[in-house]
Protein backbone atom coordinates (compact mmCIF):
# COMPACT_ATOMS: atom_id res chain seq x y z
CA UNK A 1 0.00 0.00 0.00
CA UNK A 2 2.65 2.52 0.93
CA UNK A 3 5.21 1.33 -1.58
CA UNK A 4 5.93 4.76 -2.98
CA UNK A 5 7.95 4.36 -6.13
CA UNK A 6 11.34 5.49 -4.87
CA UNK A 7 12.36 7.05 -8.14
CA UNK A 8 9.24 9.21 -8.25
CA UNK A 9 9.75 10.22 -4.68
CA UNK A 10 13.35 11.15 -5.36
CA UNK A 11 12.29 13.19 -8.38
CA UNK A 12 9.72 15.06 -6.30
CA UNK A 13 12.30 15.73 -3.63
CA UNK A 14 14.72 17.03 -6.23
CA UNK A 15 12.02 19.36 -7.53
CA UNK A 16 11.29 20.55 -4.01
CA UNK A 17 14.97 21.22 -3.37
CA UNK A 18 15.42 23.07 -6.65
CA UNK A 19 12.31 25.15 -5.95
CA UNK A 20 13.51 25.89 -2.43
CA UNK A 21 16.94 26.91 -3.67
CA UNK A 22 15.44 29.22 -6.28
CA UNK A 23 13.29 30.91 -3.65
CA UNK A 24 16.35 31.21 -1.40
CA UNK A 25 18.50 32.70 -4.17
CA UNK A 26 15.67 35.07 -5.07
CA UNK A 27 15.40 36.30 -1.50
CA UNK A 28 19.16 36.71 -1.27
CA UNK A 29 19.46 38.62 -4.53
CA UNK A 30 16.26 40.59 -4.97
CA UNK A 31 15.01 41.17 -1.44
CA UNK A 32 18.22 41.67 0.55
CA UNK A 33 18.91 45.11 -1.00
CA UNK A 34 15.53 46.21 0.37
CA UNK A 35 16.31 45.14 3.93
CA UNK A 36 16.27 47.70 6.72
CA UNK A 37 19.67 49.20 7.39
CA UNK A 38 18.77 50.30 10.91
CA UNK A 39 20.85 48.76 13.69
CA UNK A 40 19.52 45.41 14.83
CA UNK A 41 18.17 44.78 18.32
CA UNK A 42 21.49 44.06 20.03
CA UNK A 43 23.29 46.86 18.19
CA UNK A 44 20.59 49.35 19.15
CA UNK A 45 20.64 48.30 22.79
CA UNK A 46 24.44 48.63 22.86
CA UNK A 47 24.19 52.16 21.44
CA UNK A 48 21.39 53.23 23.80
CA UNK A 49 22.97 51.66 26.87
CA UNK A 50 26.42 52.97 26.09
CA UNK A 51 28.47 49.85 25.40
CA UNK A 52 28.58 49.99 21.59
CA UNK A 53 32.07 51.50 21.83
CA UNK A 54 33.48 48.32 23.32
CA UNK A 55 33.09 46.51 19.99
CA UNK A 56 36.39 45.87 18.24
CA UNK A 57 36.84 46.11 14.49
CA UNK A 58 36.10 42.79 12.85
CA UNK A 59 39.05 40.53 12.12
CA UNK A 60 38.02 40.16 8.48
CA UNK A 61 36.40 43.60 8.25
CA UNK A 62 38.49 44.38 5.17
CA UNK A 63 37.60 41.10 3.46
CA UNK A 64 36.21 41.10 -0.08
CA UNK A 65 32.69 40.27 1.14
CA UNK A 66 32.72 42.10 4.46
CA UNK A 67 29.38 43.48 5.64
CA UNK A 68 27.48 41.72 2.86
CA UNK A 69 28.92 43.62 -0.07
CA UNK A 70 31.19 42.59 -2.92
CA UNK A 71 34.35 44.63 -3.01
CA UNK A 72 34.59 46.67 -6.18
CA UNK A 73 30.90 46.55 -7.10
CA UNK A 74 29.78 50.19 -7.04
CA UNK A 75 26.02 49.70 -7.17
CA UNK A 76 25.04 49.15 -3.55
CA UNK A 77 21.96 47.04 -4.25
CA UNK A 78 23.80 44.84 -6.71
CA UNK A 79 26.72 44.49 -4.32
CA UNK A 80 24.41 43.34 -1.52
CA UNK A 81 22.47 41.02 -3.79
CA UNK A 82 25.59 39.40 -5.20
CA UNK A 83 27.03 38.88 -1.74
CA UNK A 84 23.75 37.19 -0.85
CA UNK A 85 24.02 34.81 -3.79
CA UNK A 86 27.62 33.98 -2.90
CA UNK A 87 26.65 33.40 0.73
CA UNK A 88 23.79 31.09 -0.22
CA UNK A 89 26.04 29.04 -2.49
CA UNK A 90 28.80 28.78 0.14
CA UNK A 91 26.33 27.87 2.89
CA UNK A 92 24.52 25.27 0.81
CA UNK A 93 27.79 23.72 -0.34
CA UNK A 94 29.28 23.65 3.15
CA UNK A 95 26.12 22.21 4.67
CA UNK A 96 25.85 19.48 2.01
CA UNK A 97 29.43 18.45 2.73
CA UNK A 98 28.97 18.50 6.51
CA UNK A 99 25.71 16.57 6.50
CA UNK A 100 27.02 14.17 3.88
CA UNK A 101 30.01 13.40 6.10
CA UNK A 102 27.77 12.93 9.15
CA UNK A 103 25.65 10.46 7.21
CA UNK A 104 28.64 8.54 5.88
CA UNK A 105 30.10 8.30 9.37
CA UNK A 106 26.78 7.17 10.84
CA UNK A 107 26.43 4.55 8.13
CA UNK A 108 29.90 3.25 8.80
CA UNK A 109 29.22 2.99 12.52
CA UNK A 110 25.95 1.20 11.85
CA UNK A 111 27.63 -1.31 9.54
CA UNK A 112 30.42 -1.93 12.00
CA UNK A 113 27.80 -3.25 14.35
CA UNK A 114 26.61 -0.23 16.24
CA UNK A 115 29.09 1.18 18.68
CA UNK A 116 32.65 -0.01 18.06
CA UNK A 117 34.28 2.35 15.53
CA UNK A 118 35.39 5.34 17.51
CA UNK A 119 37.30 6.75 14.56
CA UNK B 1 21.92 39.58 17.57
CA UNK B 2 25.42 38.76 16.38
CA UNK B 3 27.80 39.69 19.18
CA UNK B 4 30.94 41.48 17.91
CA UNK B 5 34.40 41.05 19.41
CA UNK B 6 34.92 43.13 22.52
CA UNK B 7 31.45 43.17 24.11
CA UNK B 8 32.16 40.16 26.31
CA UNK B 9 35.51 39.52 27.98
CA UNK B 10 37.90 36.77 26.95
CA UNK B 11 37.24 34.28 29.80
CA UNK B 12 33.48 34.26 29.27
CA UNK B 13 33.90 34.14 25.48
CA UNK B 14 36.32 31.23 25.81
CA UNK B 15 34.02 29.38 28.21
CA UNK B 16 31.12 29.86 25.82
CA UNK B 17 33.35 28.60 23.03
CA UNK B 18 34.12 25.43 24.98
CA UNK B 19 30.43 24.86 25.73
CA UNK B 20 29.53 25.49 22.09
CA UNK B 21 32.15 22.98 20.89
CA UNK B 22 30.87 20.37 23.35
CA UNK B 23 27.26 20.91 22.31
CA UNK B 24 28.20 20.80 18.64
CA UNK B 25 29.87 17.44 19.20
CA UNK B 26 26.64 16.20 20.80
CA UNK B 27 24.68 17.66 17.89
CA UNK B 28 26.81 15.84 15.32
CA UNK B 29 26.20 12.56 17.13
CA UNK B 30 22.46 13.13 17.50
CA UNK B 31 22.03 14.50 13.99
CA UNK B 32 22.99 11.16 12.50
CA UNK B 33 19.75 9.77 13.94
CA UNK B 34 17.71 12.61 12.49
CA UNK B 35 19.25 12.62 9.04
CA UNK B 36 17.78 10.13 6.65
CA UNK B 37 18.33 10.01 2.93
CA UNK B 38 15.81 12.77 2.33
CA UNK B 39 16.53 15.05 5.23
CA UNK B 40 20.24 15.47 4.52
CA UNK B 41 19.78 17.56 1.36
CA UNK B 42 16.87 19.34 3.03
CA UNK B 43 19.23 20.35 5.83
CA UNK B 44 21.51 21.92 3.23
CA UNK B 45 18.61 23.89 1.87
CA UNK B 46 17.54 24.96 5.35
CA UNK B 47 21.02 26.29 6.14
CA UNK B 48 21.11 28.26 2.88
CA UNK B 49 17.59 29.58 3.47
CA UNK B 50 18.47 30.75 7.00
CA UNK B 51 21.55 32.51 5.62
CA UNK B 52 19.44 34.34 3.03
CA UNK B 53 16.63 35.30 5.37
CA UNK B 54 19.05 36.49 8.06
CA UNK B 55 20.05 39.19 5.56
CA UNK B 56 16.49 40.49 5.45
CA UNK B 57 16.35 42.91 8.35
CA UNK B 58 12.82 44.12 8.97
CA UNK B 59 12.09 47.36 10.82
CA UNK B 60 10.74 47.24 14.35
CA UNK B 61 9.99 50.23 16.57
CA UNK B 62 12.21 53.28 16.84
CA UNK B 63 14.98 53.05 14.26
CA UNK B 64 15.71 49.44 15.11
CA UNK B 65 15.62 46.39 12.89
CA UNK B 66 15.56 42.69 13.49
CA UNK B 67 16.15 39.61 11.45
CA UNK B 68 15.33 35.94 11.60
CA UNK B 69 17.52 33.82 13.85
CA UNK B 70 16.08 30.65 12.38
CA UNK B 71 16.76 28.23 15.21
CA UNK B 72 13.21 26.97 15.61
CA UNK B 73 12.56 27.13 11.89
CA UNK B 74 15.50 24.81 11.24
CA UNK B 75 14.73 22.58 14.22
CA UNK B 76 11.11 22.00 13.21
CA UNK B 77 12.04 21.27 9.60
CA UNK B 78 15.08 19.00 10.01
CA UNK B 79 15.30 18.14 13.72
CA UNK B 80 16.73 20.10 16.66
CA UNK B 81 20.31 18.82 16.48
CA UNK B 82 20.59 18.95 12.70
CA UNK B 83 19.00 22.38 12.86
CA UNK B 84 21.54 23.55 15.42
CA UNK B 85 24.33 22.47 13.08
CA UNK B 86 22.67 24.45 10.28
CA UNK B 87 22.63 27.60 12.42
CA UNK B 88 26.19 27.06 13.66
CA UNK B 89 27.37 26.71 10.05
CA UNK B 90 25.59 29.90 9.04
CA UNK B 91 27.21 31.75 11.94
CA UNK B 92 30.63 30.36 11.07
CA UNK B 93 30.35 31.48 7.45
CA UNK B 94 28.97 34.89 8.43
CA UNK B 95 31.86 35.40 10.85
CA UNK B 96 34.61 34.17 8.53
CA UNK B 97 33.43 35.59 5.23
CA UNK B 98 30.97 38.42 5.86
CA UNK B 99 32.53 40.03 8.97
CA UNK B 100 29.26 39.56 10.83
CA UNK B 101 29.66 38.39 14.42
CA UNK B 102 33.08 38.52 16.07
CA UNK B 103 35.33 35.49 15.69
CA UNK B 104 36.18 35.51 19.40
CA UNK B 105 32.42 35.72 20.02
CA UNK B 106 31.57 32.80 17.73
CA UNK B 107 31.05 30.46 20.68
CA UNK B 108 28.70 32.96 22.31
CA UNK B 109 26.73 33.41 19.12
CA UNK B 110 26.50 29.67 18.44
CA UNK B 111 25.44 29.08 22.03
CA UNK B 112 22.73 31.75 21.91
CA UNK B 113 21.29 31.19 18.46
CA UNK B 114 21.91 27.53 17.63
CA UNK B 115 21.46 25.97 21.06
CA UNK B 116 19.47 28.30 23.32
CA UNK B 117 17.33 29.56 20.44
CA UNK B 118 17.34 26.38 18.35
CA UNK B 119 17.44 23.33 20.62
CA UNK B 120 15.88 25.27 23.52
CA UNK B 121 13.26 26.73 21.22
CA UNK B 122 12.46 23.24 19.95
CA UNK B 123 11.77 22.16 23.55
CA UNK B 124 9.29 25.04 23.76
CA UNK B 125 7.77 23.87 20.47
CA UNK B 126 7.35 20.36 21.91
CA UNK B 127 5.76 21.74 25.06
CA UNK B 128 3.30 23.86 23.09
CA UNK B 129 2.43 20.95 20.83
CA UNK B 130 1.75 18.89 23.92
CA UNK B 131 -1.26 21.00 24.83
CA UNK B 132 -2.59 21.39 21.29
CA UNK B 133 -4.60 19.01 19.12
CA UNK B 134 -2.43 16.69 17.03
CA UNK B 135 -3.02 18.29 13.64
CA UNK B 136 -0.81 19.76 10.94
CA UNK B 137 -2.05 23.35 11.37
CA UNK B 138 -1.24 23.09 15.06
CA UNK B 139 2.35 22.06 14.24
CA UNK B 140 2.66 25.19 12.13
CA UNK B 141 1.10 27.38 14.83
CA UNK B 142 3.31 25.90 17.55
CA UNK B 143 6.42 26.52 15.43
CA UNK B 144 5.51 30.19 15.05
CA UNK B 145 4.85 30.77 18.75
CA UNK B 146 7.95 28.84 19.83
CA UNK B 147 10.06 30.78 17.32
CA UNK B 148 8.91 34.06 18.83
CA UNK B 149 9.71 32.89 22.35
CA UNK B 150 13.09 31.54 21.24
CA UNK B 151 14.27 35.02 20.26
CA UNK B 152 13.53 36.30 23.77
CA UNK B 153 15.35 33.25 25.18
CA UNK B 154 18.40 34.04 23.05
CA UNK B 155 18.31 37.68 24.18
CA UNK B 156 18.24 36.55 27.81
CA UNK B 157 21.22 34.30 27.10
CA UNK B 158 23.06 37.35 25.81
CA UNK B 159 22.10 39.24 28.97
CA UNK B 160 23.51 36.50 31.19
CA UNK B 161 26.75 36.55 29.21
CA UNK B 162 26.91 40.33 29.52
CA UNK B 163 26.23 40.07 33.23
CA UNK B 164 29.09 37.58 33.58
CA UNK B 165 31.58 39.18 31.26
CA UNK B 166 30.45 42.53 29.89
CA UNK B 167 33.42 44.80 29.32
CA UNK B 168 31.62 48.09 30.02
CA UNK B 169 30.01 49.10 33.32
CA UNK B 170 26.37 49.75 32.52
CA UNK B 171 23.10 49.37 34.35
CA UNK B 172 22.34 45.68 34.06
CA UNK B 173 18.70 46.23 34.83
CA UNK B 174 18.20 48.58 31.89
CA UNK B 175 20.21 46.32 29.58
CA UNK B 176 17.93 43.44 30.52
CA UNK B 177 14.77 45.46 29.99
CA UNK B 178 16.01 46.86 26.69
CA UNK B 179 17.17 43.48 25.35
CA UNK B 180 13.99 41.65 26.27
CA UNK B 181 11.80 44.53 25.11
CA UNK B 182 13.23 44.90 21.63
CA UNK B 183 13.59 41.15 21.13
CA UNK B 184 9.96 40.61 22.02
CA UNK B 185 9.15 42.77 19.00
CA UNK B 186 11.72 41.00 16.82
CA UNK B 187 10.27 37.72 18.08
CA UNK B 188 6.95 38.62 16.49
CA UNK B 189 8.71 38.87 13.13
CA UNK B 190 10.55 35.61 13.80
CA UNK B 191 7.24 33.95 14.62
CA UNK B 192 5.57 35.18 11.43
CA UNK B 193 8.46 34.13 9.16
CA UNK B 194 8.67 30.72 10.84
CA UNK B 195 4.90 30.25 10.65
CA UNK B 196 4.87 31.07 6.92
CA UNK B 197 7.88 28.93 6.06
CA UNK B 198 6.88 25.85 8.05
CA UNK B 199 3.33 26.35 6.72
CA UNK B 200 4.59 26.37 3.14
CA UNK B 201 6.62 23.19 3.57
CA UNK B 202 3.72 21.56 5.42
CA UNK B 203 1.44 22.37 2.51
CA UNK B 204 3.75 20.96 -0.14
CA UNK B 205 5.70 18.18 1.57
CA UNK B 206 4.30 17.45 5.05
CA UNK B 207 6.47 14.33 5.18
CA UNK B 208 9.57 16.53 5.32
CA UNK B 209 8.56 18.40 8.49
CA UNK B 210 10.51 16.73 11.30
CA UNK B 211 8.46 18.40 14.03
CA UNK B 212 5.24 16.87 12.66
CA UNK B 213 6.51 13.42 11.75
CA UNK B 214 4.27 11.81 14.39
CA UNK B 215 1.25 12.79 12.28
CA UNK B 216 2.34 10.77 9.25
CA UNK B 217 1.09 7.29 8.55
CA UNK B 218 3.64 4.87 9.97
CA UNK B 219 6.53 4.14 7.67
CA UNK B 220 7.31 0.61 6.67
CA UNK B 221 9.98 -0.38 9.11
CA UNK B 222 11.77 -3.69 9.07
CA UNK B 223 11.08 -5.96 12.04
CA UNK B 224 14.54 -5.26 13.44
CA UNK B 225 13.53 -1.66 13.76
CA UNK B 226 16.19 -0.45 11.37
CA UNK B 227 15.04 2.39 9.17
CA UNK B 228 15.93 2.50 5.50
CA UNK B 229 19.62 1.73 5.26
CA UNK B 230 20.92 5.05 4.02
CA UNK B 231 23.62 3.62 1.78
CA UNK B 232 20.92 2.08 -0.42
CA UNK B 233 20.67 5.27 -2.46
Amino acid sequence: MSTTAPTRDRKNLALFLIGGLLVTLGLAFFVSPLASSSPDGLEKVSIDQGFAGSADDHTVGDGPLADYGVEGVEDEGLSTGLSGIIGVVITFGAAMIVFGLIRVQAERTRRAGGSSTAA
Amino acid sequence: MHIPDGFINAPVSAAAGAVAIGLTAVAVKRASDELDERRAPLAGLVAAFVFAVQMLNFPVAGGTSGHLLGGVLAAVLVGPWTGAICIALVLLIQGLVFADGGLSALGLNVLNMAFVGGVGGYAVFRAIRGVLPKTKPMVVAASGVAAGISVVMASIAFFIEYWLGGTTEVSLRTVFAAMVGVHTLIGIGEGIITFLTVGAVMAVRPDLVYGGRDLLPALTVTPSGVTTPGGAS
